[in-house]
């Protein structure tokens, strides 16, 4: 990878975390803070995009894929949310935060790979 | 929007760069063996131990907690390369993507817990 190219992608990496952060913020403004969803939303939609660009643009892969996309998705937090839920004993949710995003992640993924192949 | 403290998206967009280099810097170094994400899972199991730490030490409204973790460990960590690379695989070798998918999140969960329960302070620990 050249160094341009690497630059780039981490940058991108940065606009992609600032993105999430408004996202964030904006859906526990609209839902609360009682159950993660604005996590959960942000690596459904950048597990969608990821596939729709691995498929439709895959020269931007590095760029869009794992620059922007990777640093707007995140498994730490998802992880940490998911703890904290099952630890306040909300073990449904819990359960839902870890496998429901793990099973509609890669339905959102998959989605994106077959709309991406036929645009 | 309005209460966004554009201090606070500077310290996000910072880390998440450096995050994402570290990432990137990683997955150059551990190339996929054999189609398997090694880079990815490494940086996911170890990412989501290091956010289990920090949120044990600092509040979440902290500048720190904000650089180092919705920025750093969330730029370094990656949910969409998680599907994307299960998936892939899954057309190879679908009982390595199940074991891949299923260890991730294991794992995953285990290193969040293990860093909140190491990382509390000494004191607090006993309790």
């Amino acid at each position: 990878m050249n160094p341009v190219l690497f630059l780039g992608a981490a940058l991108a990496g940065g606009v992609g975390a600032v993105l999430r952060y408004l996202v964030d913020l904006g859906i526990a403004r609209l839902a609360g803070r009682r159950f993660p969803w604005g996590i959960f939303l942000v690596n459904l939609s950048g597990s969608f995009a990821l596939g729709l660009v691995t498929a439709a643009l895959p020269g931007a892969a590095v760029l869009l894929g794992a620059g922007l996309l990777g640093g707007y998705t995140t498994f730490s937090t998802a992880m940490l949310d998911a703890v904290a839920l099952w630890r306040d004993g909300e073990r449904p949710a819990a359960a839902f935060d870890a496998v429901g995003m793990l099973l509609l992640g890669l339905l959102a993924a998959g989605l994106g790979l077959v709309l991406g192949s036929v645009l | 929007m309005a209460n966004v403290k554009v201090r606070r998206l500077l310290l996000v967009a910072l880390g998440g760069t450096v995050g994402t280099a570290a990432r990137l810097g990683l997955s150059l170094a551990l190339p996929d063996g054999g189609g398997f994400p090694v880079a990815v899972l490494l940086a996911n199991i170890v990412g989501a131990f290091l956010i289990g730490v920090l949120a044990a030490r600092l509040p979440a409204a902290a500048d720190l907690r904000l650089l180092l973790g919705t920025g750093v460990l969330g730029g370094f960590t990656t949910y969409s390369a998680f599907m994307t690379g299960t998936l892939a695989l899954w057309t190879q070798a679908p009982l390595l993507a199940f074991a891949y998918a299923a260890g991730s999140l294991v794992l995953g969960l285990a290193a969040a817990a293990l860093g909140l329960r190491l990382g509390r302070p000494r004191a607090r620990r006993a309790a």
